[in-house]
């Protein structure tokens, strides 16, 4: 094992030699455990979505009464409301919701902002991947380098969602109450996307704590770069559940 | 070989210095990583959290079976509030019904014997020095401690505890003021049950790994005791289950304190909705609560299983019938139980095909149970049957878990669960098959691993006082609540004197409170001869059942690290008891293969002829079988 080019972890080092059937260390087998196990609670939320949001009817189609749009006026949400598109008797169309964007106000931009949002997690985990390939060469500098700006990612996600959600609350939502339509559409936002930026924070967290001992050295002089592929591991369920959230909440 | 244990040694030379420290108090018995000491922990607080579950079912028993006569006693031990004149308070009764279901289900028969034995078998039988994370697994005791002190807690408080049945289903429970129990109680019950759900998860993360990562040179997955493979699924259970409650009780909180109705439809008082905010759906979260609460019936059930394999076949001295089968059977249980749900929701309403679906998978779980119950049969048959308390409590295991199963396939069937639903026909199913199993199947791992956790040996005598006094009373405690329930007497009632068609039942309610009382002062002494036997028991040898297991191998003292030098290496799998290659009558793991021997190993497809055997009492019953047919020559 020691031989190998690739600094990991020995797996038959902790015990007397039986084989790990995965061929992984412990501590990574945990993480997949764990991650299995969170992927139910996540499971177990977005089915609750879907058990309350198809008790309600579907959107009804809009394109006869809404007019292409570029301006969001002040009165949007009454006029919305007022032609029926928001109403309390069925599910708001999510391009109608999310539609604003920070510093371009009145302007219709359905969904830009979430995009942002995606396209910054997913390129934080691009750069989580960098992070742990360095791990592999031994690179302590590009590994302190990428974990740097997977951080950076994970915090400027969190910012993003922290605007939205101001967004939306200064707009009138509340866990029970819904200006766009039915209340359980707020209720269940500010759940799922709030449970999620749980992770995502739990997860900037790790990673902070794994670049520190990156940066002290803590890693190298262990010899193998493995906490960062276990954080890494962590980094990309976090995102991979937020392309399931981001689905079920704003493309459906 | 002796090429392989110097490798051995080598290997892990540097990894077993955790017996040199210096231990002082803490970190033995307190803050301890060690996962004897631990699993010990989990006994214990399940033993004390055991007896509260049974004093309490006493306290609503004594209600059931006398509902209007007073007991003084009550009141100075209740106080005026909870047991006025004597006289259980009905709210209470409610209170008392819940928090019993909660403790013996969670906290007795998950943490107090899922917790115990995972703790103490899975690093000692696949040849581990400890858990994978000891850490960890010293947050999955403490987080567990922490659960069971909230959940005691919540009894005392004021308004009195969680009071809508351990199911804790919505509205009651969603609803802060909708009795007295469902405000501060119920909320205790949800703090217990999510730090009850960190402790679980903690430490199924930790078995699953330790099985799959530790194993001991040689020992490969089919070579594992089938008490590890149960110990393995049963983590696989709780891993996936577990968070779906948890899932379900955010939303829950969600609803009691934040002002959402996720599980909140229509309340109207007087014409007019109640609720400020309506819509959800109650039924939602049975669908959660049942996606863990059915693989729950699991967790508790093949632990018990498993310690049951193990101990018939040590005793019965004969290879475990079936070993494949037994793998194959708890695989499938584990596997089915997912999708099983529904059979305990015939009744909301759900579509019938739905709940013909629920149904067939239901009714084929039987298929797997029966494998089990067969092979534990046929491995008794004709064995040289050691009676041992653990061997009696295993053996009584068996006999509620066919009596038990056998109302489970009444219930499986929707028609049949309609009419029964709710009833103390279910009640006396479900204590069979889960209750009374699983406990004896702990009982029965109690017994056999007190010379492992403790160094000594219970007290035989009171051993099968203990049993005879439990299983009898059991059996007379569940056994006419069948008639009863076939009846249609509804379960968690306060009282029926005001419903006179139930009044002819009064005195067999009467008879299964006296059989209730017996059993408990049965268990005093368990518990004395526990407890004393922790002190004064007499000494146990290193191996007192002749066992082949590897646990058995580690010296008799408490180390830290399990084996004083090198991990023994397995070269066998663990049945082969009575082998005819050998003088003694068991052969432990770690004896390597003489290279001509004969496997007795998965005894269906290489039966031992019984020339071969030193002892004629032990035949395989395949063996057997095919001389029976006439297909195989005496």
């Amino acid at each position: 094992m020691s031989t190998d080019s690739s600094a990991t972890v020995s797996t038959t080092r902790t015990w007397s030699g039986g084989r790990s059937p995965f061929d992984v260390s412990y501590g990574k087998l945990m993480m997949w455990i764990f991650l299995l196990s969170d992927a139910f609670t996540f499971s177990s939320l977005l089915v609750g979505y879907g058990a309350v949001r198809f008790s309600y009817p579907a959107p009804e189609p809009l394109v006869e009464k809404i007019a292409p749009m570029s301006h969001v006026s002040h009165e949007f949400v009454d006029e919305m409301q007022h032609i029926g598109a928001f109403s309390e008797k069925h599910w708001p169309s999510p391009d109608l919701v999310f539609n604003h964007f920070p510093f371009l106000h009145g302007i219709h931009l359905p969904l830009m902002f979430v995009s942002l949002m995606t396209f910054i997690l997913i390129f934080s985990s691009v750069t989580m991947v960098l992070a742990v390939e360095a791990g592999h060469r031994m690179d302590k500098k590009k590994v302190g380098v990428y974990m740097f700006y997977t951080i950076l990612g994970g915090l400027a996600f969190l910012g993003c969602q922290a605007w939205e959600w101001t967004q939306f609350i200064t707009e009138g939502a509340t866990l029970s109450h819904n200006p766009f339509g039915p209340a359980h559409f707020a209720a269940l936002f500010f759940m799922v996307t709030g449970f999620h930026g749980f992770h995502v924070f739990s997860g900037v967290v790790l990673n902070v704590i794994a670049y520190i001992s990156a940066k002290n050295g803590v890693y190298e002089k262990r010899g193998h770069y493995e906490m960062i592929e276990k954080v890494g591991l962590y980094w990309h369920f976090v995102d991979l559940v937020w392309v399931f959230v981001f689905t079920f909440f704003y493309l459906i | 070989m002796s090429q392989t244990a110097t490798h051995n040694a080598n290997a892990h030379g540097h990894d077993d210095h955790g017996h040199h420290h210096k231990e002082n108090f803490f970190t033995k018995y307190v803050f301890s990583q060690d996962h004897k000491m631990i699993s010990k922990q989990f006994l214990i607080t399940g033993i004390i959290m055991g007896c509260l579950g049974m004093i309490m079912s006493i306290l609503f028993r004594l209600q059931l079976a006398w509902p209007d006569s007073s007991f003084p006693i009550l009141e100075t031990l209740l106080g005026s509030k909870w047991a006025p004149g004597g006289k259980l308070d009905a709210s209470f009764y409610m209170g008392l019904v819940t928090i019993h279901g909660t403790i013996m289900v969670f906290f007795v028969l998950t943490a107090g014997l899922s917790g115990t034995f995972s703790n103490l078998l899975i690093p000692l039988q696949v040849g581990a020095r400890d858990m994978a994370s000891p850490f960890m697994n010293m947050l999955s005791y403490w987080f567990f401690l922490a659960s069971s002190v909230v959940l005691t807690i919540s009894v005392f408080i004021e308004s009195g505890p969680a009071s809508g049945g351990w199911t804790i289903y919505p509205p009651l429970s969603a609803l802060p003021k909708a009795m007295p129990g469902s405000g501060a109680g119920m909320t205790l019950w949800l703090v217990a049950m999510v730090l009850f759900i960190g402790s679980a998860l903690l430490g199924g993360i930790n078995y699953i790994t330790t099985v799959l990562n530790m194993r001991t040179k040689g020992m490969s997955m089919n070579r594992m005791p089938l008490t590890i493979w149960a110990f393995f699924f049963t983590a696989i259970l709780g891993l996936l289950s577990f968070p779906v409650l948890l899932g379900g009780s955010l939303l829950l909180i969600f609803d009691r304190s934040f002002g959402t109705s996720f599980y909140l439809s229509d309340i109207f008082l007087n014409g007019e909705g109640a609720l400020a905010n309506s819509g959800g759906s109650p039924i939602l979260f049975q669908h959660l609560f049942w996606f863990l609460g059915h693989p729950e019936v699991y967790i508790i059930i093949l632990p018990a299983l498993g310690i049951t394999s193990e101990i018939i076949a040590v005793n019965a001295r004969k290879p475990i019938f079936g070993y494949t089968a037994m793998v194959i059977s708890i695989i499938g249980i584990a596997f089915l139980s997912f999708i099983v749900w529904g059979h305990h929701m015939f009744v909301t309403g759900m579509n019938p095909l739905l709940g013909l679906v629920f149904m067939v998978f239901t009714l084929i779980i039987a298929v797997p149970s029966a494998v089990k119950t067969f092979n534990y049969l046929a491995t008794l048959w004709r064995g040289n049957i050691q009676f041992t308390p653990g061997m009696m409590f295993a053996i009584g295991l068996v006999s509620f878990f066919i009596s038990g199963g056998l109302t489970g396939i009444f219930l499986g069937n929707a028609a049949i669960d309609i009419q029964l639903h709710d009833t103390y026909f279910v009640v006396a199913h479900f204590h069979l098959v889960m209750g009374c199993a699983a406990i004896f199947g702990m009982m029965a791992g109690i017994y056999h691993w007190y010379p492992r956790l403790y160094g000594r040996t219970m007290n035989k005598t009171l051993g099968y006082m203990h049993f005879w006094l439990t299983f009898i009373s059991a059996y007379m405690v569940f056994f006419p609540m069948h008639f009863i329930g076939l009846a249609g007497v509804p379960r968690r009632y306060y009282q029926f004197s005001v419903l006179p068609e139930f009044g002819v039942w009064d005195d067999v309610n009467v008879l299964i409170t006296m059989a209730a009382i017996l059993g408990a002062a049965a268990q005093l002494l368990f518990l004395y001869n526990f407890f004393s036997s922790i002190f004064f028991g007499k000494k146990s040898e290193q191996n007192p059942w002749k066992a082949n297991t590897l646990e058995w191998t580690a010296p008799v003292e408490r180390i830290h690290g399990n084996w004083p030098g090198a991990i023994p290496t397995v070269y066998r799998w663990p049945y082969d008891y009575s082998h005819p290659d050998y003088e003694d009558d068991f052969v432990l793991q770690t004896v390597p293969d003489k290279g001509n021997e004969e496997s007795i190993a998965h005894s269906q497809t290489a039966p031992v002829t019984p020339e071969k055997t030193n002892s004629p009492e032990v035949v395989h019953f395949s063996a057997l079988l095919l001389r029976w047919l006439g297909l195989r020559n005496a």
